[in-house]
């Protein structure tokens, strides 16, 4: 519930970068530009024997010319020794050639593999980093599932990008261009005849992969969709069973399913066409090439080249090659094409990720420790002394220490939001250090904004809240948070042991002092119970634990950090009872000298509060002890005679 | 593996025993244009006209368009085939899940179920139709190839026996050593995703704690391992390309040298100029056929893993089913427990029920209570036999629930789960669960009895008003009065609230019980709850504790008799906690 709250009270805004959509341009130059910000040297120097690799394995189509038209010149003599030099002297060259080809293919492609695992894990990190540094409100305005595709589909079609298409289309780029040189050396004119049947590929190529992609693009938005009617239906799946409901789901899913097949089936089939069809256009441009050069043989149109030989035999054969070859590249290339367009559209969602605006912190003031010396003035100090201190440097350089007590203001704050839709109204309230102050509403009634205020995931519209007299916008971010603590509703827990959870509150914690904060939190009981103890691994969120022990847990993770404010959104409202009365008495000893912020649902957790505060619809509306509210016979009364319902 | 995998081709065997045959003919076409080409060469050296250079042409361009044909049909048959087949996948899982019982539910998280019906199965697909495609394609060109090459090029040909020996040793070592790689990797990589997923799930914690450094390094050092395991296979499969090409070079320089020796000392006679294009030709031809084939193999050994996580959703037979000549009618509200232990798993070393004897009448009322982990879900769970007995038995109407029809059974036991779930759609789709023939009279009867219908009528849809997703929109108590209700509409026999109104304030929970009594007083009502007052006034409250049945009967009773639940009661009655929790 605490994680919808939040959501709920806004609406959910949909991602800019939706699925099933082209990237715009300029998405290729950055992605590139990306990957040679990674890698500096060794791209260029990829790049260096993909060229070699590519310029050096065309090439070779002179030398079988050249020892054709020998062979042709020469074997109805029958006489070897006399060529042999000639011939073998072309072989050499060749496999001088060969070898420098080989050796550039060979580090091309080390080098490659190294470049797109590099450049992918440099990718995910950035990404990871800057997600880390992004405001809360992403995370509440955009789905998990959105999110985690990032890092999925998104980066996968990349891999494919980066490690295929790319050093693919350049080496076919170049095999081609250089291909057509020798070429033009030959025969101009079988040169523009092939120049015209590869823009008709290209044409062919473009229709059928305009085809393809759309379905592609739009079978990743269907297999989204599938996504979300399965996680809904396998969540509710007991229900399903409890109301025999099977086959209405078996009915309804295969209608999905339906659809993904729909556009998976037609999009390979636009896929798979390409090949043969590119390949049967280049058959029939070689017949084409046959024909021409063998008429242009027998007629006497004169040759227009560069090397100036007239047609003949030993200039068509190794044309006719060349045309092959020239064809393939092509192939090649436009078989890249839907890998291209999903991956760019993949970089176009993950740059989008990157180009979110990340937190951004104006504080100044700094959590330090400080020793206090006779006359009540405060030195900064590196040891733990337990007494902490906000340093404030002001403009002009003057250093201050304000003494941190736990003392939490709001001045008729309002908020919103999204702009316009304000759902806290005038809060005002005070909490003296070491006060219990208790928030009682239904859901949406603006309990859990107030915290999300104080710990600033979301700021003030208007108003003020400041903390020990300093306005908590003055305060950097990371050191208000550390000095608060917070147990959520929906505990969290992070795959690892019991004692590496604990001490997820405070790293430097040692295992005494981990047990210590889980005794005080009433857990220490069912943590030795369970088969490893406290080093019991835990995975998927603590599924083997019950909500109420994964509430102990994170109320030992709190406790262990030792905060001077506590924060507790609805921390007990899994546990019966009976063990809360239990976790009471921790919870009374851990909050003990702390200024408390309570939000329950139970009043008995909130009875003995300095202050309770009902809300209602973003206001207070009635405010005072439990004493005072009772006598105040208004809606506190009626709750706690259960007379209204809170939801 | 491959069996089950096979009965999900079904309707798509045609086309996907049809690929192969139309490959194989596009691939004999592919193989024998080069050799009339040959021809051509050939007789173009030794000057012939140009009508039979165009001779040549037109049976080249028929081939061509014959190739083509053929080519495009293997296409279309082959992405049929394999969608379909992919389709039959994702639909016989989602089908076989249907018939899963709570404990196979309980076996696999929500997330895996969704990623093997996605991913995984799309990862098969792509296997799929490689085998059908290319894994044919590629042995017949390698063996027509090889054929024609003998055929024409003669000693020539010889070349092949080392080439293709050595590339396809070279290919088998790099499989050999990248394979096991990968498949770590992979599983790594799901393990990096993992991780991905609780760190979004869990920022709010990672913001409050200040964790982000720390958890950009646990990220680093989890991607760098990744990475390090993933350039480690992609590397040794990179020396694929290289080895590729040396064999080319190798053949390209040994027909070259050769070649030209036997064409000029045998002037011709024994291998021709054009022979020796050709056989260059295929030579490339077989050298690629082989390496596709390696990178089949590499997809296929790939996917294995994804196919073994789809068998296991296909293979996880239903721990429950109806038996053969089942009862197929509840004759009463009687609910009897002999001797029953329950507890989840064989593994597990502590029962989570244990001796359980208890007989409810037909039409009474009885209470549970019990702290956190009593078992008082299992209890009632065995009921509906969503769970069997591990020990003992439990019968309803008199006869054991394991000899009644499963869906004539769980249609006379309602059961509202402590985890409630609407579905999106309106207040009235989500009402027909219970039953898809209700009226609109039916579903206002049922509403006004679980007091739904009051807040119903304040939505400006009323009862057509849209549900989100897991009943997001509406809250905590409204969302278990209109699951109260849709459990209403079943007309059960047995109806069964597992803390089910523990959102709804006092005087609606009271007014619910009373509807209930006045209603349907023929109806078994069990009722969990947290709060005494919810069972207070039943015929019977059992107290739980432990797995066992620690105390039964009436309140009055019990607060003599029982210490725990004078106890909750005491606690609960001072502290005024009329309020429950959510």
């Amino acid at each position: 519930m605490a994680k919808n709250k939040t959501a709920d009270t806004h609406e959910k805004k949909r991602t800019t970068t939706a699925r099933g959509q082209r990237a715009p341009k300029g998405v290729l130059r950055r992605l590139i530009r990306t990957l040679f910000e990674f890698y500096p040297v060794l791209l260029p120097l990829t790049m260096l024997c993909i060229v070699i690799n590519a310029i050096v394995s065309a090439a070779p189509a002179v030398f079988l010319q050249k020892v054709i038209a020998v062979v042709d010149a020469s074997y109805k003599s029958g006489d070897w020794s006399s060529v042999a030099g000639q011939i073998l002297g072309y072989v050499f060259i060749l496999l001088i050639m060969y070898a420098v080809s080989l050796i550039a293919g060979a580090l091309y492609t080390q080098m490659m593999a190294i470049i797109t695992q590099g450049s992918l894990k440099k990718l995910r990190e950035k990404m990871f980093d800057h997600m880390q540094d992004l405001p809360i409100k992403y995370f509440d305005t955009n789905g998990h599932g959105d999110i985690m595709s990032y890092y999925t589909n998104d980066v996968d079609t990349l891999r494919q990008l980066i490690s295929q298409s790319l050093p693919q289309i350049t080496i076919s780029a170049i095999t081609l261009s250089v291909v057509f040189c020798i070429m033009i050396y030959y025969s101009v004119i079988l040169a523009l005849l092939i120049v015209a049947g590869v823009i008709g590929m290209a044409f062919a190529a473009r229709a059928i992969t305009n085809r393809s992609s759309k379905y592609f693009l739009r079978q990743q938005v269907t297999i989204a969709g599938a996504e979300a009617f399965m996680e809904e239906m396998i969540t509710g799946q007991k229900v399903i069973k409890v109301f025999c409901h099977e086959e209405k789901a078996k009915e309804d899913f295969d209608k999905v399913n339906g659809e993904i097949f729909f556009n998976a089936r037609n999009g390979n089939r636009f896929a798979n066409i390409l090949m043969p069809l590119l390949g049967n256009i280049g058959n029939v441009m070689y017949v084409v090439v046959a024909i021409v050069g063998g008429a242009l043989m027998l007629t006497d149109i004169p040759n227009i080249s560069l090397c100036g030989m007239g047609f003949t035999i030993s200039i068509v054969v190794p044309f006719l090659n060349m045309t092959k070859q020239f064809a393939g590249s092509v192939g090649q290339v436009s078989n890249q094409i839907n890998m291209v367009i999903m991956g760019l559209a993949g970089a176009h969602r993950i740059f989008a990720l990157l180009d979110e605006e990340p937190e951004s912190d104006e504080g100044k003031a700094t959590l330090v420790n400080a020793k206090e010396d006779a006359s009540g003035n405060l030195t900064e100090c590196e040891e733990r002394t337990h007494i902490w201190a906000w340093k404030n440097i002001a403009d002009d350089g003057t250093v201050t220490y304000t003494r941190l007590r736990g003392d939490v203001r709001f001045f008729d704050v309002n908020f919103g939001y999204t702009e316009g839709k304000t759902v806290l109204h005038d809060i005002s309230l005070y909490a003296k250090p070491g006060q219990k102050i208790a928030f009682v509403g239904s859901t949406g009634a603006g309990k859990t904004t107030i915290t999300n205020l104080i710990n600033r995931f979301y700021d003030v519209t208007e108003g003020k809240i400041t903390y020990d007299g300093i306005d908590v916008c003055d305060i950097k971010k990371d050191d208000l948070r550390r000095s608060l603590g917070i147990v959520l509703q929906d505990t969290n827990l992070f795959t690892g042991t019991v004692m590496d959870n604990i001490r997820y509150g405070s790293l430097g914690a040692t295992d005494e002092d981990c047990i210590e904060a889980a005794k005080l939190a009433g857990a220490d009981d069912f943590i030795r119970r369970l088969p490893e103890g406290y080093n019991t691994m835990l995975t998927s969120n603590g599924a083997n634990l019950s909500q109420g022990q994964r509430q102990l847990l994170a109320i030992a993770r709190a406790a262990v950090a030792d905060p001077p404010v506590m924060i507790l959104d609805e921390a007990t409202s899994s546990i019966d009872t009976r063990t809360e009365a239990i976790v009471q008495r921790g919870m009374d000893a851990l909050m003990e000298g702390r200024t408390v912020f309570v939000i329950a649902h139970r009043l008995s957790t909130v009875q003995n509060s300095n202050a309770i505060m009902v809300m209602d619809h973003g206001r207070i509306i009635e405010r005072g002890t439990h004493e005072d509210l009772i006598k105040l016979k208004g809606t506190y009364y009626q709750l706690y005679t259960g007379a209204l319902e809170l939801d | 593996m491959v069996k089950t995998l096979a009965r999900s081709v079904r309707e798509y065997k045609k086309p996907a025993l049809l690929t192969p045959l139309l490959v194989s003919v596009e691939v004999v076409l592919e193989c024998i244009i080069p050799f009339i080409i040959a021809d051509l060469v050939n007789d173009m050296q030794a000057g012939c006209d140009l009508s039979t250079i165009v001779n040549y042409g037109i049976e080249l361009v028929i081939m061509a368009i014959l190739s083509l044909v053929f080519g495009v049909a293997a296409g279309n048959t082959c992405a049929t085939a394999s969608t379909g087949f992919a389709k039959n996948l994702r639909k016989d899982m989602f089908y076989r899940i249907q018939d899963y019982s709570f404990e196979n539910i309980d076996k696999f998280s929500v997330s895996s179920l969704v990623t093997r019906m996605t991913t995984d199965v799309i990862n098969v697909q792509m296997a799929f139709m490689m085998i059908i495609r290319i894994a044919i394609r590629c042995p017949l060109m390698l063996i027509f190839s090889f054929v024609m090459g003998f055929a024409m090029g003669g000693r020539l040909a010889m070349i092949f026996l080392v080439t293709i020996p050595l590339l396809g040793f070279g290919l088998f070592l790099v499989i050999r050593k990248a394979t096991p790689i990968f498949r770590r990797v992979f599983r790594k990589y799901d393990a990096l995703n993992d991780s991905v997923q609780e760190n979004v799930q869990a920022m709010r914690v990672v913001k409050s704690y200040v964790r982000e450094e720390y958890e950009k390094k646990k990220f680093a050092g989890a991607a760098e391992d990744v990475c390090r395991d993933f350039t480690k296979a992609e590397r040794i499969m990179a020396i694929n390309n290289p080895m590729m090409q040396f064999c080319v070079y190798a053949a390209m320089v040994f027909v070259l040298s050769f070649g030209s020796y036997a064409v000029i000392t045998s002037q011709g006679s024994e291998v021709a100029v054009g022979q020796m294009s050709a056989i260059l030709t295929y030579s490339f031809q077989i050298l690629m056929s082989l390496m596709m084939l390696s990178m089949v193999f590499v997809m296929i050994t790939m996917s294995l893993e994804s196919a073994e996580r789809i068998v296991e959703v296909l293979g996880e037979e239903s721990t429950l089913s109806s038996p053969g000549n089942a009862v197929d009618c509840v004759k009463d509200g009687s609910i009897d427990f002999d001797n029953v232990s329950f507890k989840y798993s064989t593994k597990a070393e502590r029962m989570a029920l244990e001796g359980v004897n208890l007989h409810i009448k037909s039409g009474e009322v009885i209470g549970i209570l019990g702290g956190t982990g009593s078992s008082k879900s299992t209890l009632v769970q065995l009921i509906p036999r969503l769970y069997d007995t591990t020990e003992g038995s439990v019968k309803v109407g008199g006869v054991d629930v394991r000899d009644y029809d499963l869906e004539v059974l769980r249609n006379n036991v309602a059961m509202v789960l402590q985890k409630n779930v609407l579905f999106s759609g309106t207040i009235k789709d989500n009402l027909r669960w219970g039953n898809p023939d209700a009226t609109d009279e039916e579903m206002l009867q049922a509403c006004k009895l679980a007091q739904a219908d009051e807040f119903i009528q304040t939505f400006p849809d009323k009862y057509d008003t849209w549900i989100e997703q897991g009943g997001a929109n509406v809250s905590g108590g409204q969302k278990q009065r209109l699951c109260i209700a849709r459990a209403l509409l079943k007309n059960p026999k047995i109806l069964i609230l597992d803390d089910s109104t523990s959102a709804v304030d006092t005087r609606t929970d009271a007014l619910i019980r009373q509807g209930f009594r006045e209603f349907i007083p023929e109806t078994t009502k069990i009722i969990i709850a947290q709060r005494v007052a919810s069972v207070q006034d039943a015929d019977r409250i059992i107290v739980m504790e432990g797995g066992r049945i620690n105390a039964v009967g009436t309140h009055e009773e019990l607060l003599e008799t029982s210490d725990i639940y004078r106890e909750v009661y005491t606690s609960q009655t001072k502290a005024g906690d009329e309020d429950g929790e959510e």
